[in-house]
């Protein structure tokens, strides 16, 4: 199974208004045939709207959607060809697993023959081989995603959108049905759009991923890239946790900043024109645990630690009051006075 | 004290069974069904095989279905009520397809859709033969549309179809639309993402997952209509084209004092609904009737 393949997905300057509020702003997004994007932000950032759009479940308020030049956006949902994979899964309950599966073909007035081949391929590509004359109400959360993924897969459409499909899952099944679906896209190399809060599947599973925020992109980048390297303050405490500390600029040349922090000078890595103030973000984990004095190194208090096995969470202040998290193997007790030291690199200041 | 870990309280153990106190608050209705309900039914049937003039106790049933005048009183009903409930469900179904979601005006619509129920029957008897009457405005119409003779519409058949219809179809209206409601519209899109036409979405998912409804639907519209009383009076002819089975059976049992004969036609009547009823929901067994939410 390999799908119809496109060249290029363009939206351009896509917009979506719901009575006077924007709930997409301008999207402007090229998605290249073959790969594996995941739209990601809070609820309310306009991903599911996104989705929605390209799918033709919603019209456009403004903009255009091409594919391969070809313009889509005044395209019915039916006659563009898209698989959705739902949040709820949407399967239909008054069909067996395989009639469901089988939907899609059979609205396309599949020969029975084919029909039946390609449903079988489906089950068996989604392992459900005994369930498949079952119907959705006698199947797990799991299963019944499954159904869905085949059923949006069957018609090896050239792009599936998939609008929070691990939602609905417990923890342990939300780790596998990533990989899955990961393995999926890397066997079929389906073009893949994936709609999603949870910053650690996005991650793992997009080849890029787009931070959205009140219906404006803020970041489009491979998942390192935005890990990594946030553009914004939005970015970079959304991607993973961060501490953000208040500081005050006294130098920045183009590519580091000087700012002090407590009452102490750090270095870091400039990420936007600064003013007087802004704000220098480090993860837990970037901190390490010193003795001596030294450069970009603060002064705290430790107030809570939790064990988490191979390292510890501590919750530190500074004196200004200012609170840190850091992840640290040292074994720290509360009341402890430690100095925190952390690499110019590992500092992000924005505005 | 192994004997008390053993064994959980009594309380426990009717609680699990699902009998506590909170059943005390059937006593209400269970009395209510009792009284108004069982005792006169059964009070009746059992009237019905007493026969005013004595002999077998089925005279009464053999006397019906003998008497022509009385016998026919059964396809004529059944000539009302039928198409009334068919045409009201039927009438429901694209209205209320439309109807679902928000929209600006959905509540004065559905107003305007369901106060023929605030009206009456009598009301809207009254309102039909002013409309429909022989001078009035219908006709009025129809004549200066240029009409040889006024239409008859009132005092028969349609008049009394008319009052079923207008009568019914809020209920049939606000029955179906619930039970549309109730269809998780994902499951609409889905289906489109997947190509279906919107016409291939109506056939293959909204109507197999409406149908069980809109057999209950159907039932209950039926029933409405079959025991049609006040139009079969008011709009109908009660001698004749529109002598429905109440009309006979008040006839019987209070013009004639016929109680025993009144009771037996009562009880026809309400085996005709029931054969009616059943074979509806036969049918709706072989339906799909489980949830229509998107989790299946």
């Amino acid at each position: 199974m390999t799908g119809q393949r496109f060249a290029e997905l363009h939206l351009d300057h896509v917009r979506r208004a719901f009575g006077d509020t924007l709930a997409l702003k301008g999207m402007d997004l090229t998605i290249k045939g073959g790969e594996f994007v995941a739209l990601l932000g809070p609820s309310g950032c306009g991903k599911s709207t996104a989705l929605n759009c390209l799918a033709g479940l919603l019209p456009l308020t403004g903009g255009r959607i091409t594919l391969d030049s070809r313009r889509i956006d005044d395209l019915p949902p039916e006659k563009r060809g898209f698989g959705m994979v739902f949040q709820n899964y949407a399967l239909f309950p008054h069909m067996s697993v395989r009639r469901n599966i089988g939907f899609g073909l059979s609205m396309r007035k599949t020969p029975k023959a084919e029909l039946t081949r390609r449903v079988d391929e489906a089950v068996r590509l989604v392992q459900l081989e005994e369930h498949q004359h079952k119907f959705p109400a006698q199947l797990s959360g799991g299963q019944q995603q499954r159904v869905a993924i085949a059923r949006a897969i069957v018609l090896e459409p050239p792009l599936v959108l998939m609008d929070e499909p691990l939602s609905n899952l417990d923890a342990a099944l939300r780790l596998e049905m990533r990989t899955e679906i990961r393995r999926l896209h890397q066997s079929l190399g389906l073009t893949t759009v994936y709609v999603t809060h949870d910053q650690e599947e996005a991650l793992a599973l997009a080849d890029r991923l787009v931070v959205l925020r009140l219906g404006e992109v803020q970041q489009v980048g491979s998942p390192e890239e935005v890990y990594a390297h946030p553009v914004n303050r939005y970015v970079a405490g959304f991607m993973g946790y961060r501490n953000m500390i208040p500081v005050t600029v006294t130098a920045q040349d183009d590519e580091r900043a000087t700012v002090r922090a407590d009452g102490v000078e750090l270095v870091g890595v400039k990420r936007e024109e600064l003013a007087d103030h802004a704000v220098a973000a480090v993860r837990p984990e970037d901190f390490a645990v010193v003795t001596e004095a030294g450069e970009n190194t603060l002064d705290a208090t430790v107030e809570i630690v939790e064990y988490h096995g191979r390292e510890q969470a501590v919750e530190a202040r500074l004196r200004d009051g200012t609170q840190l998290h850091v992840r640290t193997n040292s074994r720290l007790a509360p009341g402890d006075a430690i100095r925190l030291k952390v690499p110019v690199e590992r500092v992000l200041v924005f505005s | 004290m192994t004997a008390v870990l053993e064994r959980a309280s009594l309380r426990h153990r009717l609680a699990e069974k699902g009998v506590d106190r909170v059943l005390w608050l059937l006593v209400p209705g269970a009395v209510f069904v009792v009284l108004l309900f069982v005792y006169p039914f059964l009070y009746g049937l059992q009237l019905s095989f007493q026969p005013k003039s004595g002999g077998s106790p089925f005279q009464n049933y053999v006397t019906f279905f003998s008497d022509e005048y009385l016998a026919e009183t059964v396809w004529i009903t059944l000539r009302l009520g039928l198409p009334a409930a068919l045409f009201n469900v039927l009438a429901s179904i694209p209205i209320a397809f439309r109807m679902r979601g928000r929209f600006r005006g959905k509540r004065a619509l559905t107003t305007l859709l369901v106060v023929p129920i605030t009206l009456g029957t009598v009301l809207t008897a009254e309102g039909l033969l002013a409309f429909f009457g022989p001078t009035g405005w219908f006709n009025r119409i129809w004549l200066a549309l240029g009409a040889d003779e006024p239409a008859r519409l009132t005092h028969n058949y349609w008049g009394v179809l008319f009052s079923l219809i207008i009568t019914g179809f809020p209920f049939a209206f606000l029955l179906t639309l619930s039970y549309l409601s109730g269809i998780d519209p994902t499951l609409e899109q889905a289906a489109a993402t997947l190509g279906a036409s919107k016409r291939q979405r109506f056939r293959t998912i909204t109507m197999p997952l409406l149908a069980p409804g809109l057999a209950v639907t159907f039932c209950l519209s039926f029933v409405l209509a079959f025991s049609v009383f006040p139009s079969a009076v008011m709009v109908g002819n009660p001698a004749g084209e529109t002598h429905v089975m109440s009309i006979a059976a008040y006839e019987t049992a209070l013009r004639d004092n016929d109680f025993a004969m009144g009771s037996a036609i009562a009880m026809l009547m309400a085996l005709v609904m029931l054969i009616v009823i059943g074979v509806v929901l036969i049918w709706r067994t072989t339906l799909y009737r489980g949830a229509t939410g998107g989790k299946g």
